[in-house]
């Protein structure tokens, strides 16, 4: 079925990583990825792996929703590897007809396909432990000093939430609609690719009627309570920093340094 | 031999999330041709769950489905033969609506089956006759129907593909009470004319009560009686632990009952409570 994608699913939960506030969490991230990106050796690699896989730990989402996740990006590792083993330059360790393949070659595709995941794995940590409401939010505050340049960020961040909001509501709309045709008969399975592209009308139209009847009922309501944007709007909830949220900033920083130490004092090896 | 019969039949949403849900527990049973069976049971208790996996729109975990005696997903390739003989109305059908007239929707179904030309035009006419949309309203755009005028049309959407089995997931729900009854006999009267096996889920317990020849009580995921609405409905404390009730005539003559009228037992319809009251006031003289 079609609601079986789990990449940015958010899954109920109350660990360490569930409370932790939202706008830490993806200013953790971005730091997180500029250190996947900053791994030159295989120490440093080791430990941000290691300190990837303690999140993992700690999030208390089952693995295999990590691993279900992954699934989505195993192509492009996949690619991406072969290519870097055959085209990693250097002095060729291995050597068949063209193919060539040199040592710093495979470390390239171990960095590589390494980082690719390590990327993966924190991006749906993040989406699996946070509610899309609380993303945007944060979004919307870390977002806040752009107004000086007359960004509308409230405007942008209230559209992410409602197209965040209706999502699993389109799929599953999709679903029934699917298969109400289905049970007329609809063969949505066999043909070619216009054939199915044919096949597949009958479940956009009314797709697309309830998805504009929705939007036009959700604007009604909006405006029904008076929604204006965001000048003046208090918040019902508002974000703290809490011991946790330093706790978590603090072991970053020490994450940090230990990379940086590594990159000093061990050779890179790509 | 039963026209359905399905053997332990189990079906779980989500398997190996957070979010599994068991909506079918260990269902079996078996409905015999040209029989009315009226589906009962609280939200959430798996009644939609339990018609999809009929028409092999849900395959499901475990257990089987048989129609005539053959296992439905034998050959899943021929899955799209079974769905037109066990059609489907799905809850709230106005939303699949989707040709530019209704006349072109209605035929949509029948021409997925194969059918064309003349035999197509009779069958969709005919199927428009039976929910009694009249001739004018078929060439307009079914976006410009009115709500029941909508359902009406996505009934017939389903009854124009002959099906053997109509499955009617509580097509009554959000229709006023004339529109209700008028909807109901309609359906009533397809059966007489085409014989067919319907299988109605319902909220309405009056509606059921009305129709049905056999009432079958889902409360989660199981099942949990199938019987004559007779009995059924003489079981009132289990019904009303499932969050269900009997029909509001029944509770009426039931306690006119205890206070002393001589009234009989496992009256289910206004129709009927009207009779026992005439014979009672006529007995007694009154009349
Ligand atoms: N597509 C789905 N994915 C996950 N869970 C589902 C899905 N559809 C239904 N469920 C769950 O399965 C259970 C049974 O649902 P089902 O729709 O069969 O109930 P129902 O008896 O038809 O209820 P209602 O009377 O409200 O129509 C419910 O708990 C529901 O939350
Ligand atoms: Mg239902």
């Amino acid at each position: 079925m079609i609601r079986d994608v789990s990449f940015g699913q958010f899954m109920p939960g109350k660990s360490v990583i569930h409370r932790l506030d939202p706008r830490i969490k993806i200013v953790l991230l971005i730091a997180y990825i500029v250190f996947v990106f900053c791994t030159f050796n295989f120490v440093s690699l080791a430990i941000v792996s290691a300190a990837t896989i303690a999140v993992i730990l700690l999030s208390g989402i089952p693995f295999r929703m990590y691993v279900k996740s992954l699934k989505v990006v195993i192509i492009i590792v996949l690619i991406t590897s072969l290519l870097n083993i055959f085209y990693g330059g250097g002095d060729p360790i291995f050597e068949w007809g063209i193919i060539k393949i040199s040592l710093s070659g495979i470390y390239r595709a171990i960095f590589v396909s390494v980082r690719i995941v390590l990327l993966i794995l924190l991006s749906s940590c993040l989406t699996f432990t946070t509610t899309p409401t609380d993303l945007t939010d944060a979004i919307e505050r870390l977002m806040k000093p752009l107004k000086v340049l007359h960004v509308k960020v409230h405007e942008i961040a209230m559209m992410m939430t409602i197209a965040l909001r209706f999502v699993p509501t389109l799929l599953e709309e999709t679903d029934k609609i699917m298969s109400a045709q289905k049970a007329r008969g609809a063969d949505m399975e066999s043909g070619g690719f216009i054939k199915k592209i044919k096949a597949m009308t009958p479940v956009l139209i009314p797709l697309f009627v309830s998805a504009f009847r929705r939007a036009y009922e959700l604007a009604v309501a909006m405006e029904c309570r008076c929604y204006r944007g965001g000048d003046g709007r208090t918040r019902m909830k508002t974000l703290h920093m809490k011991p946790l949220d330093y706790v978590s900033v603090i072991l970053s920083c020490l994450l940090l340094t230990g990379i940086i130490l590594c990159n000093i004092f061990l050779a890179p090896i790509i | 031999m039963s026209l359905i019969e399905v053997k332990n039949l189990s079906f779980t949403y989500g398997i190996g999330t957070p979010f599994e849900k068991k909506a079918v527990d260990d269902l079996s049973l078996s409905i015999n041709e040209g029989e009315i069976i009226g589906l009962i049971g609280h939200t959430g208790s798996g009644k939609s769950t339990f018609v999809q996996t009929l028409n092999g729109l849900i395959k499901p975990t475990e257990g089987q489905v048989l129609l005539e005696g053959k296992d439905i997903w034998e050959k899943p390739k021929e899955i799209r033969k079974v769905r037109f003989k066990v059609g489907m109305v799905f809850q709230y059908p106005e939303y699949q609506l989707f040709d530019e007239t209704v006349y072109k929707d209605i035929s949509f179904g029948p021409a997925n089956k194969g059918l064309s030309g003349d035999d197509l035009d009779k069958t969709v006419r005919r199927a428009a006759r039976f929910v009694s949309l009249n001739d004018r309203l078929l060439d307009k755009s079914p976006f410009d129907l009115s709500g029941g005028e909508k359902r009406r049309a996505a009934i017939a959407g389903v009854i124009a593909m002959d099906p053997d089995v109509l499955v009617l997931d509580e097509p009554t729900a959000g229709l006023d009470p004339k529109g209700r009854d008028l909807l109901l006999s309609q359906i009533i009267g397809y059966h007489r004319e085409r014989k067919n096996t319907i299988i109605l889920v319902s909220h309405s317990m009056e509606d059921v009560a009305r129709v049905a020849d056999r009432i079958m009580v889902m409360n989660r995921g199981k099942l949990e009686m199938l019987d004559t609405p007779r009995a059924v409905f003489s079981r009132v404390e289990e019904l009303e632990r499932m969050g269900l009730r009997v029909p509001q005539i029944t509770r009426v003559m039931t306690i006119l009952r205890e206070k002393g009228y001589d009234f009989s037992d496992g009256i289910l319809t206004v129709g009927q409570a009207f009779d026992e009251v005439l014979s009672l006031l006529k007995k007694e003289g009154k009349l």
